[in-house]
């Protein structure tokens, strides 16, 4: 933890730490280490207080990837302005690489990290008005945010049918949250959506 | 079925005695020549006097002798192979390079008996210059690269870390055990000891390849098995070169600057290998853009380069095998983008035949070289030891590399996992070729390495090929499945990657997602602009490719399902799905229709259903390509691929070179022409309803019922065309010229009076009518949408669209820094304010454009002798047009009619009119493609990647007329 807190923030992360469920409490160890890089990026004024949706559309990278502002809107939801750590590590903690733990005890809580939790918010990028369903218009945005600019708006469109038309199991021309994990039943989840240095 | 299997293996077994025999006859042959060469020469000289004549007929097998064995061996290991694959339940069981093996065993039995010397051994010098080149290239050309690069630190480790590690610990085991005196009396030092761990040590591609294909396991299981027998090569060839100096120095002059001159040399060695590899990889793509013209010999620069590079290396003694197999993961990208799909067709099966005839060839002479009395010498302690210890370590380097290796792993590699890869360290004929190089003077134990080498390949191949299958089946390894291309999960595996790659920004952590996101990043902006073709750049998109596989696929069993059935008439047989397919694009019950269709039709008809309306919005050379292996397709479903072996075919393939302009070629086009093939007669009112239909799909939003007089849904298609050109008209004006010629220059190809309006008629899309609207309305309607930045998004992006296209010089967006971005953003939000002074401007703008635009459309298309009169009409009013369109429009359905009602000569007449009007819809089609693009050009400021890339030059967004070059060109 090579981050220089001073005494009462310490505090605070320390009580901070004792609340918190269970994955979260790891991932909140390295996020530690974020909020340090993160500092650099000119986020230092506002530390450790909350974070403003600005600074996250000031990162650079954010900027230029596709589903950027999303990705900001599942930081913030709600159209909330403001994110705090916890929630900040509540979110961090869905991308752990999933362990194999050889005592599976089913009787507990659904680890933060699983493979629907991630599932979950891939899923909720797709579905802007939450109604637990990606709808054809939905799924037209998002491609037209992925697709590079040379695909014309019939191959958008004629693409999005398509994909709806696959996933979709129930015919009612939306994709549900069942149906979106169905289709992704062969993807190796655990490889694609965990960040090595959350472990 | 038994007894078809028993002829079956009857016929094998007479076919493989039938080869035992023909190989004898050359040897034979050989050995008579050797043996009385003297008698021979004796004979010609007795009778030379007498021989004046001219021979008509004379035996010359001396001249021929070495291709003609060499092309038997290749005919023999071929047509074994086909043997072994008559009888599935063999090549089930036994893996088949253990059958070529014995098979190499037995004929070089028949060899040695009667020739009593081993006349054909695999040489080295045969094995690196030709045998091996093919399957690495094959390797790297095919090589999965996402999940290579995932994994390469495990790789690399295995390669690097692994091989030293069995290389040291097999010298040193055997030599320790040599030492305790249970050898007995061999001539040889640690160095020797050493050398031949180094032999022995490195994991074999070719024989992994072989074994862990069949067996099928998961990729990152193979990858990482596969990977470090690849990348081992470096070290292998490191190491085999240093102890094989210090063997012939000698141990006592070995000083300690050799020991850094080693390790040194390891990384020129394989970091220069690479380097050249990339070189030569990137020289390639470079070379396969521009052989656009030179379709025939395309194929063979992909073959020619690499295989330059493989020399290239070895002249320069860093590692070849490193070279071509980077050499063909730099390139497979851009070559795939860049070559013709005959091409890549072409390459990938001879890539694959030369491989696998290379492959073949070596087990073969793997298992011929072992018979020669010549290399054997045996010494068990040493073999078993051998045996043990290259079994032990490579057990205890998997685990405890693997063991490190989890920490740094997303995915861990389990228990079983580990113990296939143990289990997979097959050694192979890259060994055997290393040992046989082995100078006799001073390795005085070459023999007794030979001959172990030979029993360690034996054993691994034979031993733990057989056993590795069931041992898979056992343990329950996670299989890998053969699993459909699904857009769903390309879309949603994207965009995990892009959202993993945001997470990394967000924590600010450098973590594998940021490096390959800015990989990609510098492969757009750099490499891909260099590498690929311009029309290559557009529809690289790996979405949009697998889209595309599935509509082949898609369309293909259509197909064959037609056939099937003896008529295509079932497609027509629902009606009623079709208008409710026309229907308003926009709403939701575009989606519902599936569940109509899936109710009314078959399966591979509502796929045929959604097909026919995506093909015909699908507008890029790829399609055309797609769509020209559809139309081999529609007559023989199961040839496509071998067609393009045929020498007649490539030629008549270059013949139509036309076809490929097929643009908007519909599969109900092509469908209705096989009918009328196939049933003659009544089609022409089936003809009249699906231009009706086709006519109703273009307006979406204006949803008119299907039945309407046939005049006005053209009229309207007449007035969606007129305003179709509306959009691109800064840059249509300057680019009129080149317009309007590349246009005539396709007419000057074809016959105009074959009637191409119907592409005019029909072109109407989605954006006229979003312009229409746009204009008329001044903000369109958007689609109902919850949130406020989407809300945002299209009056923007209209805006946005004709400002800068006013001033396209000036706004030339230069920004990708966030601040810089944020600036922007809050610009485009103020900006909104203004968008209907600015609809005005456009509509004012549009208005002053669209005679000119009426003037090229017409002019460019409409049969010469209408022409005229058209020009005249010029200035009349729009009504007038129209009328004039459906006038245009009712002669060219009589035209048409007229053609179909006389069957004579039926495939052919068919395929020419269609040719010559696609390629004329083609052009006003390349057109409404410029204007698209030119309409896009400016992205909407909310996606600062669009803005990006906007901002980049050239290729990207290609200047219209050069895209038009290339198009109608080609």
């Amino acid at each position: 933890m090579s981050i220089s807190l001073e005494g009462g923030e310490v505090m605070r992360f320390q009580s901070f730490l004792s609340k918190l469920q269970l994955g979260e409490q790891e991932a909140c160890k390295n996020g530690l280490i974020f909020f340090t890089s993160v500092q650099d990026r000119g986020f230092a004024r506002n530390y450790p207080g909350d974070r403003l949706r600005e600074d996250f559309q000031r990162i650079g990278e954010l900027a230029v990837n596709p589903l950027g502002d999303r990705i900001i809107n599942a930081f913030f939801p709600n159209e909330k302005q403001t994110l705090d750590f916890r929630s900040f590590i509540r979110i961090l903690a869905c991308f752990r690489p999933t362990a194999k733990d050889k005592t599976a005890d089913p009787n507990a809580p659904e680890p933060i990290n699983s493979r629907t939790n991630k599932l979950r918010f891939a899923f909720q990028l797709y579905d802007l008005d939450g109604d637990g369903k990606i709808s054809r218009e939905e799924l037209i945005q998002v491609l037209r945010m992925m697709l590079e600019a040379q695909v014309t708006d019939d191959q958008l469109e004629s693409i999005t049918d398509r994909t709806i038309q696959e996933a979709d199991l129930d015919g009612d021309g939306a994709i549900s949250f069942e149906e979106f994990r169905k289709s992704l039943e062969n993807i190796n989840l655990e490889h694609k959506m965990s960040i090595r240095f959350l472990q | 079925a038994e007894v078809m299997g028993r002829a079956r293996s009857v016929v094998g077994w007479v076919l493989l005695t039938a080869l035992a025999v023909l190989l004898c006859c050359p040897a034979a042959l050989s050995s008579l020549d050797e043996e009385h060469p003297d008698s021979d020469t004796e004979h010609g000289e007795s009778h030379g006097g007498n021989e004046t004549g001219f021979h008509i007929v004379s035996f010359h097998w001396e001249n021929v002798q070495t291709p003609y064995v060499i092309a038997l061996w290749i005919l023999v290991a071929s047509l074994a192979q086909t043997v072994f694959h008559l009888s599935e339940k063999v090549t089930l069981v036994v893996p088949e390079s253990i059958l070529l093996i014995v098979l190499g065993l037995i004929l070089g039995g028949i060899v040695w008996a009667a020739d009593h010397t081993a006349s054909f051994t695999l040489t080295p010098n045969v094995f690196f210059f030709y045998l091996l080149p093919p399957i690495i290239l094959d390797a790297g050309y095919f090589m999965p690269n996402q999940q290579f690069f995932r994994n390469i630190g495990s790789i690399l480790m295995y390669a690097i870390i692994g091989t030293v590690w069995n290389t040291v610990t097999t010298g040193l085991s055997l030599y320790g055990v040599f030492r305790t005196g249970i050898m007995g009396n061999l001539d040889a030092g640690l160095l020797e000891f050493l050398l031949f761990g180094s032999v022995i040590a490195a994991v074999d591609t070719v024989a992994v390849l072989t074994v862990f294909e069949e067996i099928h396991v998961n990729e990152a299981l193979f990858i990482v098995v596969f990977g470090e027998s690849l990348l081992n090569d470096g070290v292998t060839v490191v190491l085999y070169n240093v102890f094989n100096s210090f063997v012939a120095v000698g141990a006592g002059n070995i000083q300690g600057l050799d020991y850094f001159k080693g390790i040194v040399s390891f990384f020129v060695v394989s970091l220069g290998g690479i380097a050249i590899g990339i070189i030569f990889g990137f020289l390639l793509s470079l070379v396969t853009r521009f052989t656009k013209h030179v379709r025939v010999i395309e194929p063979g620069f992909v073959f020619v380069i690499s295989y330059l590079s493989y020399l290239t290396s070895d002249m320069l003694s860093l590692s070849a095998i490193l070279t071509i197999a980077f050499c063909g993961i730099c390139c497979q990208k851009y070559v795939q983008a860049n070559l013709c799909e005959q091409s890549i067709i072409t390459v990938r099966y001879t890539m694959k035949m030369l491989a696998s005839g290379a492959e073949t060839i070596i087990f073969m002479f793997l298992g011929v070289s072992a018979v020669d009395t010549t290399i054997w010498t045996w010494n068990t302690p040493f073999i078993l030891f051998t045996l043990v210890f290259i079994s032990v370590y490579r057990v205890i380097g998997v685990v405890a590399q693997t063991w490190i290796l989890n920490h740094y792993r997303v995915v861990q590699l389990e228990m079983i996992d580990q113990m296939v890869m143990s289990y997979g360290g097959l050694r192979g004929s890259m060994a055997f070729a290393l040992v046989v190089l082995l100078d006799l003077k001073h390795v005085h134990e070459k023999r007794l390495f030979v001959s172990t080498t030979i029993i360690v390949v034996y054993f691994t191949i034979i031993f733990q090929g057989l056993t590795i299958k069931p041992l898979v089946k056992w343990l329950k390894i996670k299989r890998s499945q053969q699993k459909e291309p699904s857009l769903n999960e390309k879309l949603h595996e994207r965009a995990f990657d892009h959202i993993v790659s945001a997470i990394e920004d967000i924590s600010g952590q450098i973590g594998h997602n940021y490096l390959r996101d800015k990989w990609s990043r510098f492969d757009k902006k750099y490499l891909s602009k260099i590498m690929m073709r311009k029309s290559a750049l557009i529809s690289q998109d790996n979405l949009l490719s697998i889209f595309r596989e599935l509509n082949l696929k898609d369309a293909i069993s259509y197909l064959s399902e037609g056939e099937r059935q003896g008529s295509l008439m079932f497609m027509h047989s629902s009606n009623d799905v079709n208008i409710d397919f026309t229907g308003p694009r926009y709403s939701v019950i575009d989606s519902s229709i599936s569940a109509v269709l899936r109710e009314s039709a078959s399966d591979v008809c509502l796929d045929m259903k959604a097909l026919e309306n995506r093909v015909k919005s699908l507008k890029d050379q790829e399609e055309i390509v797609t769509h020209h292996t559809l139309q081999q397709l529609l007559y023989k479903p199961r040839k496509r691929y071998k067609l393009n072996y045929s020498r007649h075919k490539l030629v008549h393939n270059e013949g139509v070179k036309q076809d490929k302009e097929i643009f908007q070629q519909t599969m109900k086009k092509r469908l209705e022409n096989l009918k009328s093939s196939k049933l003659g007669a009544n089609h022409n009112i089936a003809f009249k309803n699906t231009k009706k239909e086709k006519g109703a799909k273009k307006k979406h939003s204006d949803a008119v019922p299907n039945r309407n007089l046939p005049t006005q849904s053209l009229a309207l298609h007449a007035d969606k065309d007129t305003q179709d050109v509306q959009p691109g008209q800064l840059i249509q004006e300057n680019q009129g010229e080149s317009n309007e010629k590349s246009v005539s220059d396709v007419e000057g190809h074809y016959d105009p009076s074959d009637g191409g309006i119907s592409f005019l008629i029909t072109p109407a899309n989605n954006e006229s009518d979003e312009t229409r609207t746009g204009n008329s309305k001044s903000i369109p309607s958007p689609p109902p949408l919850p949130s406020p930045t989407t809300l945002d998004e299209k009056p923007i992006s209209r805006k946005d669209d004709h400002v800068s296209q006013e001033d396209l010089s000036s706004e030339k967006p230069s920004r990708i820094f966030p601040s810089y971005l944020q600036k922007t953003w809050m610009q485009s939000y103020t900006s909104l304010e203004n968008v209907e002074s600015q609809v005005s401007t456009v509509s004012e703008h549009v208005a002053a454009q669209e005679e000119s635009s009426t003037e090229i459309v017409l002019k460019a298309t409409v049969d010469k002798t209408e022409e005229a009169k058209l020009n005249e009409d010029d200035h009349s009013t729009q009504l007038d047009r129209e009328a004039l369109d459906v006038k245009v429009q009712c002669a060219e359905t009589l035209n048409e009619e007229l053609e179909d009602n006389c069957p004579k000569d039926a495939a052919l007449q068919e395929q020419k009119p269609l040719i010559i009007k696609d390629s004329k819809m083609h052009s006003a089609a390349a057109k409404r493609v410029q204007n698209r693009r030119s309409f896009h050009r400016p992205k909407p400021l909310r996606y600062p990647v669009l803005q990006k890339l906007g901002s980049l030059p050239v290729s990207c967004h290609i200047p219209p007329h050069s895209l038009e070059q290339e198009e109608t060109q080609f």
